[in-house]
């Protein structure tokens, strides 16, 4: 079955691709399995400089899901090209760069550098990483600040520029519009859901950071809604993202209008997720009627008799 | 590392809220270091997600088994502990780096071990012992209730209890056994809770040693950050406790 996706700078095998953060520079599970497999690999976010992160914890189980706040740990822009990227070029998978930053500038700094290197072939702007005190995500909830922060970052970048939303907003479709407005070649939803967890016997936040961001299946439901959501007001494409665990998963994602399909925190539970999906995709397709990816896309719209924006 | 179905053999309560688990599998002809650890999956379905990194307490290559213990904490132990003879769970191992123990040379090697730390240096103590090295062990319990392989431990050479309350052993800490007998020893190997590896580490501050730190992990394979400790000579300034450890020489990092 024919599995491509073709998406703005994106020539992809197959629809799955690792989400940024929970595949590091693809080195470690490159041990376990071929990333030749890969749609696309996203890779950890690159900040102007080297981030330590926050302090541990930085992880905790929740039902059916898991709070994270690493805090950008990253060893700068200049290291990653250095050190990490030589390694991906071997691969015939599309790489695509997580750039986070605090300031305008930054962005534009990161966007610019990385985007220059010959592997990468898109950028997933980040705009809303809920772990770090500055910078990130008040770029992804104030909508003017969003615009402008995508419009400066296109200018400078080589490659196509998706821009990636948080779900800590009234309405997500509002940051959207900004986005496109500011020039964004596509969309990646979700990041993660901010959350707390308290320590019974420790009386207090679990997480070192205290707030962390909520992903895994927990988070699934709310994923959709908002790929859904934002497909019925703009034609770009859409990586979508938020507790992908099976093929099924991923079919629900084209459904809604997703293009291409990120899997991140199935990765820690089972590290050979991505591999087994994209081996179980063309079953789960022609069961439900779909003779390849692209006939899926979008599909879950067509029997819709109410507009969610009417609704 | 290899990714198997390890299937468990048997599975006894040997202590308070402490499992000890032993498997079968090909895992065990790896070579497997005392403080690699196990990284298992919960249950089924997406109750658990992240999998528990769980310390080896022993290998026998020859029947081809690998014993873990661990301690009832929360609902991912729990489970954990319901698998039963015949089940099989699914595991990544070993992970990390363990003790050197075949790097090392010396005469007599003092082990201190807190509590669900203490397992890992049974496995340590017999590998010791094999290479014709003196071993004392320094073990510290809440109390009598959560003391675990005693025995085994007084086979393998000179055993020191402690309690917090003083119901089994000496009252008081590893750390007032380690003062009071002032031992002679080449190296040192510590694993438990973090308060307890400072205050050893700190009080053996002149001596050689190694140290095992326990975090809560994500991936456990070195991909997400999850669990870090600043290392400030090396280069990046940090290490990755899942595949950089979770065995650090006490120098080398800085607890928090």
């Amino acid at each position: 079955m024919n599995l491509n996706v073709k998406l703005p700078g994106l020539d992809m095998k197959n629809p799955i691709l690792p989400a940024s953060g929970c595949f590091g520079f693809g080195k470690e599970y490159a041990g376990l399995y071929d990333l030749n497999l890969l749609g696309a690999i996203t890779i950890k976010a690159a900040t102007g400089s080297a981030r330590y992160g926050n302090g541990t914890p930085r992880v905790a189980e929740t039902s059916a899901g898991m709070l994270n706040a690493i805090g950008l740990q990253n060893p700068g822009v200049d290291q990653i090209i250095e050190n990490e990227l030589p390694f991906l070029a071997g691969y015939d998978t599309p790489i695509i760069a997580n750039v986070a930053g605090s300031t305008v500038e930054e962005y534009v700094e990161v966007a610019r550098k990385i985007s220059k290197h010959p592997v990468i072939k898109a950028i997933e702007l980040n705009i809303s990483c809920p772990n770090v005190k500055e910078g990130g995500v008040q770029f992804g909830t104030d909508p003017e600040l969003a615009k402008m922060v995508t419009a400066a970052v296109k200018e400078v970048s080589d490659v196509p520029v998706y821009v990636k939303l948080s779900p800590n907003v009234t309405d997500i479709t509002v940051i959207a519009r900004a986005v496109e407005e500011g020039g964004a070649d596509g969309l990646s939803l979700i990041n993660t859901l901010t959350g707390m967890q308290i320590n019974l016997a420790g009386r207090k936040p679990l997480l070192a950071n205290k707030i962390g961001g909520l992903s895994g299946p927990a988070v699934k439901p709310v994923a959709i809604r908002m790929v859904y959501q934002i497909r019925q007001m703009t034609n770009l494409p859409i990586i979508g993202m938020g507790g992908v665990t099976t093929a099924e998963d991923v079919l629900e994602f084209l459904l809604a209008g997703a293009s291409a399909v990120a899997v991140g925190t199935a990765n820690f539970q089972h590290p050979f997720v991505c591999s087994e999906i994209i081996q179980n995709l063309p079953d789960v397709l022609s069961k439900y009627g779909f003779s390849s990816v692209e006939d899926a896309i979008g599909k879950g719209h067509e029997h819709a008799d109410t507009n969610l924006s009417r609704a | 590392m290899i990714h198997e179905q390890l299937q468990i053999i048997s599975r006894k309560t040997i202590a308070k809220d402490t499992v000890e688990m032993t498997f079968h599998g090909k895992m065990a002809q790896e070579d497997i270091l005392p403080g690699q650890f196990l990284h298992l999956l919960v249950g089924e379905g997406s109750n658990h997600m992240l999998r528990r990194p769980i310390s080896i307490a022993g290998v026998d290559k020859q029947e081809s088994t690998i014993t873990i213990l661990f301690k009832l904490l929360g609902e991912g132990t729990n489970t954990l502990a319901k698998a039963k003879p015949g089940d099989q769970l699914d595991a990544l191992g070993p992970c990390g780096q363990g003790y050197p123990v075949d790097e090392l040379q010396m005469k007599h090697a003092l082990l201190v071990g807190g509590g669900i730390g203490v397992p890992p240096l049974y496995y340590l103590a017999q590998r010791l012992h094999e290479k014709g090295i003196q071993v004392t062990i320094v073990a510290g319990f809440q109390n009598k209730e959560q003391v675990f392989y005693e025995e085994a431990f007084r086979e393998l050479g000179n055993y020191y209890l402690a309690t917090d309350d003083g119901s089994a052993g000496e009252k008081g800490f590893v750390t007032d056994i380690i003062k009071k007998e002032g031992f002679d020893f080449d190296q040192f190997f510590t694993c438990g809770p973090t308060g307890m590896l400072k205050a050893v580490s700190t009080q053996l501050e002149d001596e050689e040693g190694f140290i095992s730190i326990e975090q809560r992990m994500g991936c456990g394979i070195g991909a997400c950050f999850a669990c870090v400790v600043p290392a400030p000579d090396s280069e990046s300034g940090y290490k990755k406790i899942c595949k950089d450890g979770p065995v650090f020489r006490a120098k080398e990092v800085v607890l928090a």
